[in-house]
């Protein structure tokens, strides 16, 4: 083992780690001179190379005094600085056109500078691991359980044996059941590291084992080929068994994945699926409406960046009534000015939305400049949880959520509504539906607005995954054309069936015949499947076809 | 009302100086602008024409060159390859321009080599590039592999001590080609088969929950994994929205990527980026008096206090000065004297430094490897103890590495092979 050092060294660390925690716990630190032995070490930190700073880093910890905790933060979000006029260390945060210095050892105001004044000292992804790994150390006993988590999830990763006693102590303390599982987890790699005998090495593997998550299986394998005899076995043992059950997780998460892109589809698709499933007309400008949608949730977000920042979590709630409505006037506006004269001729109708669409992207182009604009995920959107060893990720899973509810919903339109109903009755058989006294005009204008409407609620969704660009519907027009075609057209529950089966079928070939070859393939299958039937998956039957 | 009859009046007096200066048109120097307004490209080109404009309306502000002003040529090729060398043609032949810039990806780039070789004029390139060319015509002022990849590579091999290779792209020339240097390069610094791993995504690829999960397999293997990315600039935002939501963290795997620069992250939340790295030659971070002059300029003059800039418009910079430097020497914007007078060029870059135009129509710069910050700048983390001159032909791949490049008289051969001695290629 390359950490091996005294043991005594090893106790002299966990009583100074203890030491200063209890300091810590017995509350703020008070302004006094005790810290300034300190002073050269911190000042130090402005010095040398990574490697320096690595070792200063440690000599800092070594010290065991409980100020270091805050420097070390400081260092780690960047905000530690050197004055260049004397060479001392402080905390610098903006304010105003300067920053503000704070001593890191007292804590007091040290006045502000100007930026030239101060130097940032800088910090690499490997000082953040160490700083991670030695903050982990010094705050495995905090009163706060969350602090206590993440300390043990940092200690876990750095598996550096020489915590191993402070780890014992916590634990023997521990109240809170998952910090205990994980503080487990993390005393068994620090063990493993250790020179401890075989047989506590042995159950702890057991341990780590029993997590059998990715991080596990890393560690193993790390183990594996580190060791000799038992340990060895039992890591070979263990891998073996993680391997198998992850395999069949990965097959859980290709559904998953294929579901979530399945949902991507359907909600690209399924505002089509009124335009030219219903309605017959072939939309190319369907994707430009998607990218208006996403323009409002843009326009929306920055409004409350500007007036009203504590909205933000609200954004996209204020964004879908307002992406539908304008969508969906710029879908009725083309109907009346442009498509209505084109009934029947699909040839010039997919001419003139072509057009129509490259109008639209330069006009947001023109409007919005060329460049992606940044449409942020409200917290509910970001990150990711656990679902056994599946993770899922929050915005995906919100999507797959939406795209539901927005199917449901234009079902319920569809079919429940005096609107959807003289929907289908125009589209079934329009002369009849005139003679029975509907304006047809207005319900074709509308049906089209509708289906615009939804594509601009799919964009305020596809905002949270995609890239808000002028570029944004062109990358969603052909996929959702082959979901409509797939799916069987004027079926909207073909197009349901067949974003999720494009979207599974996708996700299973893609392991395999990498993201390029999976798309050509699905692209094939498609073909070959139209081949044989024609009309898609779910094909109309009766007199609606001949119509 | 007034206001409208203001616009008018204005637009008047427009129309009135463009016929102007159509008619001053003999006393100045024609400068073409290539690059793409409209398409996919635009987002990353539209930025270099402004760029462009912004210089050309400087070197005026400072009198000009060789006493006559400079007039920029602006055409879009609409992110359309056969169209740029369409485009090439009618600012050559048509507007009669002396020097180009232009061009982003490397098919548009080929489309064009033709053109300006059968109308003998000059195009600076500003994009970094897989290299394997070097040609007459063309100034080359982006990056060779050897001025970004394998310094990264090299980084991240030193200092974080990486043993496990996820090497990531967007399946086109620029990728593969890089991607078949670095694993050259990999293979002779030790690294086994097993421990690289190749991926290619379509262009625009939205969809990359598979991947992310390979990428965290592949990473669970007890050896320290990273990512080199080559993932093409639009396609690069849902790839890093997908990395921070699945919690890889950069002190995990970090991610180094060849084409994401500033303007990329403008569109993104770079929060749970940060420690993610790239490597270019300049940043805007760059801590230099003449830089700071540059963003001030540049952000006068798109009147926008947000902007960024980036690498490639340093590179702009670079070749518009070596240019303008190469015209003045010559005493004439007749190509052959330009072409000849811009090797050995040296002018200053935005990192403090100068660079200079190499026999082999590269330049010399330093390498930077930065970090993301919150801020969605970069911050660099190692640069180059000097300069690194750019080399067309890679030192590790089969065929190439026999392969020099020197425009100069006796020589004048793009790809010299000297072990047989002759101009032509490898055999």
């Amino acid at each position: 083992m390359i950490f091996r050092k005294p043991v005594a060294m090893s106790f002299l660390k966990t009583f100074l780690a203890l030491f200063c925690l209890l300091t810590v716990a017995m509350g703020p630190v008070r302004a006094d001179d005790s810290h300034e032995a300190l002073r050269p070490l911190v000042n130090e930190l402005a010095s040398g190379k990574y490697d320096d700073t690595e070792r200063q880093i440690q000599a800092l910890v070594a010290s065991g005094d409980p100020v270091v905790a805050s420097t070390l933060q400081a260092l780690r979000a960047g905000d530690l600085y050197v004055r260049k006029a004397d060479g001392l260390v402080f905390i610098a945060r903006k304010a105003g056109k300067g920053f503000a210095l704070t001593d890191p050892l007292t804590g007091a105001d040290a006045g502000e500078v100007a930026k030239r004044d101060i130097d940032k000292i800088k910090v690499n992804n490997k000082l953040r691991r160490v700083i991670d790994a030695s903050l982990g150390s010094l705050t495995l006993l905090s009163s706060d359980p969350t602090v206590r988590l993440a300390a043990a999830q940092a200690v876990f990763k750095a598996g550096d044996p020489e915590v191993l006693d402070v780890l014992e102590t916590a634990l023997a303390k521990e109240t809170d059941d998952d910090v205990r599982v994980v503080m487990e987890q993390a005393r068994a790699a620090a063990l493993l590291n250790s020179d401890r005998g075989d047989a506590e090495k042995l159950d702890a593997i057991e341990t780590i084992a029993s997590a059998g998550n990715r991080d596990a299986l890393s560690l193993l394998i790390g183990l594996r080929s580190a060791t000799q005899g038992p340990v060895s076995e039992a890591a070979d043992t263990a891998i073996r068994r993680i391997e198998k059950s992850l395999a069949l997780w990965d097959n859980a998460q290709n559904v998953w994945y294929g579901l979530s892109l399945g949902s991507v589809l359907l909600l690209a698709a399924i505002g089509l699926a009124i335009t030219f499933g219903v309605m017959g007309v072939i939309n190319m400008a369907h994707g430009e409406m998607v990218m208006i949608g996403a323009y409002v949730t843009f326009v929306v977000q920055e409004i409350i960046r500007g007036s009203a920042p504590w909205l933000f979590d609200y954004s996209l709630f204020i964004a879908l009534p307002l992406a539908f409505l304008v969508s969906g006037a710029i879908g009725v506006g083309v109907e009346r000015f442009i498509i209505r004269f084109l009934y029947g001729r699909p040839l010039e109708t997919l001419l003139a939305t072509w057009g129509l669409s490259l109008i639209l992207q330069q006009a947001v182009r023109s409007l919005f400049g060329p460049t992606n604009r940044e449409v942020g995920n409200p917290a509910w959107m970001s990150g990711a949880f656990d679902l056994g060893q599946l993770t899922i990720t929050y915005n995906r899973m919100w999507i797959v959520v939406f795209a539901m509810l927005v199917f449901a919903g234009l079902m319920l339109v569809l079919k429940r509504t005096s609107f959807g109903l003289f929907t289908r009755a125009v589209t079934q058989n329009r002369r009849m539906a005139a003679s029975m006294g509907i304006r047809t005009p207005w319900i074709d204008a509308l049906t089209f607005g509708l289906g615009s409407g939804i594509a601009g609620i799919a964009g305020v969704a596809l905002s949270q995954i995609d890239n808000v660009s002028p570029n944004l519907g062109q990358g969603y027009i052909i996929d959702s054309f082959m979901v409509v075609v797939f799916g069987g057209v004027g079926n909207l529950w073909g197009t349901l069936v067949g974003a999720m089966t494009l979207g599974v079928v996708n996700k299973f070939l893609e392991p395999y015949a990498g993201a390029v070859l999976g798309k050509i393939l699905v692209l094939v299958f498609i073909i070959l499947f139209i081949q044989k039937r024609p009309r898609g998956l779910f094909a109309l039957k009766g007199r609606a076809v001949e119509a | 009302m007034k206001n409208i009859f203001a616009q008018f009046a204005l637009a008047g007096l427009m129309g009135s100086t463009m016929i102007g200066g159509a008619l001053a048109a003999e006393d100045t120097i024609k400068v073409g602008v290539l690059h793409s307004l409209s398409g996919t490209m635009a987002i990353s080109e539209t930025t270099l024409k402004d760029a462009m404009l912004m210089l050309i309306d400087e070197q005026n502000k400072k009198g000009g060159l060789l006493g006559k002003k400079l007039e920029a040529v602006v055409v879009d090729p609409a992110s359309d390859w056969p169209l740029f060398a369409e485009k090439a043609r009618e600012l050559i032949e048509v507007n009669k321009v002396d020097a180009v810039f232009g061009c982003w990806t490397s098919v548009s780039r080929k489309s064009v080599l033709p053109v300006f070789e059968e109308l003998n004029s000059i195009l600076f390139y500003p994009v970094q590039y897989e290299g394997e060319e070097s040609q007459r015509n063309v100034f080359y002022t982006g990056a060779a592999p050897n001025q970004q990849a394998i310094p990264a590579v090299d980084y991240l091999m030193n200092e974080e001590g990486v043993e496990r290779w996820v090497l990531a792209g967007t399946d086109y020339v620029y990728p593969r080609t890089t991607n078949k240097i670095l694993e050259a390069y990999l293979k002779a610094k030790g690294v086994a088969e097993e421990d690289i791993m190749i991926n290619y995504t379509p262009f625009g690829h939205s969809d990359w929950q598979t991947i992310v999960s390979d990428i965290k397999t592949f990473g669970s293997a007890g050896k320290k994994t990273a990512v080199v990315s080559t993932i093409n600039g639009d396609a690069n935002v849902p790839f890093y929205k997908e990395l921070g939501n699945a919690g890889i963290k950069a002190e995990d795997i970090p991610v180094v990527a060849f084409s994401v620069g500033e303007e990329e992250l403008a569109g993104l939340d770079t929060a749970p980026l940060v420690g993610h790295l790239a490597a270019w030659n300049y940043f805007q971070s760059a801590d230099a008096e003449i830089n700071a002059e540059f963003i001030e300029t540049w952000r006068a003059f798109i009147g926008d206090e947000e902007r960024v800039t980036n690498d490639p418009m340093e590179a702009h910079f670079i070749g518009f000065n070596m240019w303008v430097k190469a015209v003045e020497a010559a005493g004439t914007t007749d190509p052959d004297a330009v072409i000849d007078a811009l090797v050995g060029v040296t002018v200053p870059n935005l990192t403090g430094g100068y660079s200079a135009m190499m026999p082999n129509h590269h330049i010399t710069k330093p390498v930077l490897i930065g970090e993301i910050q919150e801020d969605g700048q970069f911050e660099t983390v190692w640069e180059t103890a000097g300069l690194v001159p750019g080399d067309a032909w890679s030192d590790y791949l089969e065929g190439s590495k026999d392969l020099i490049s020197d425009w100069r008289a006796p020589m004048s051969c793009g790809n010299f092979n000297v072990k047989t001695g002759k101009c032509g290629g490898a055999e």
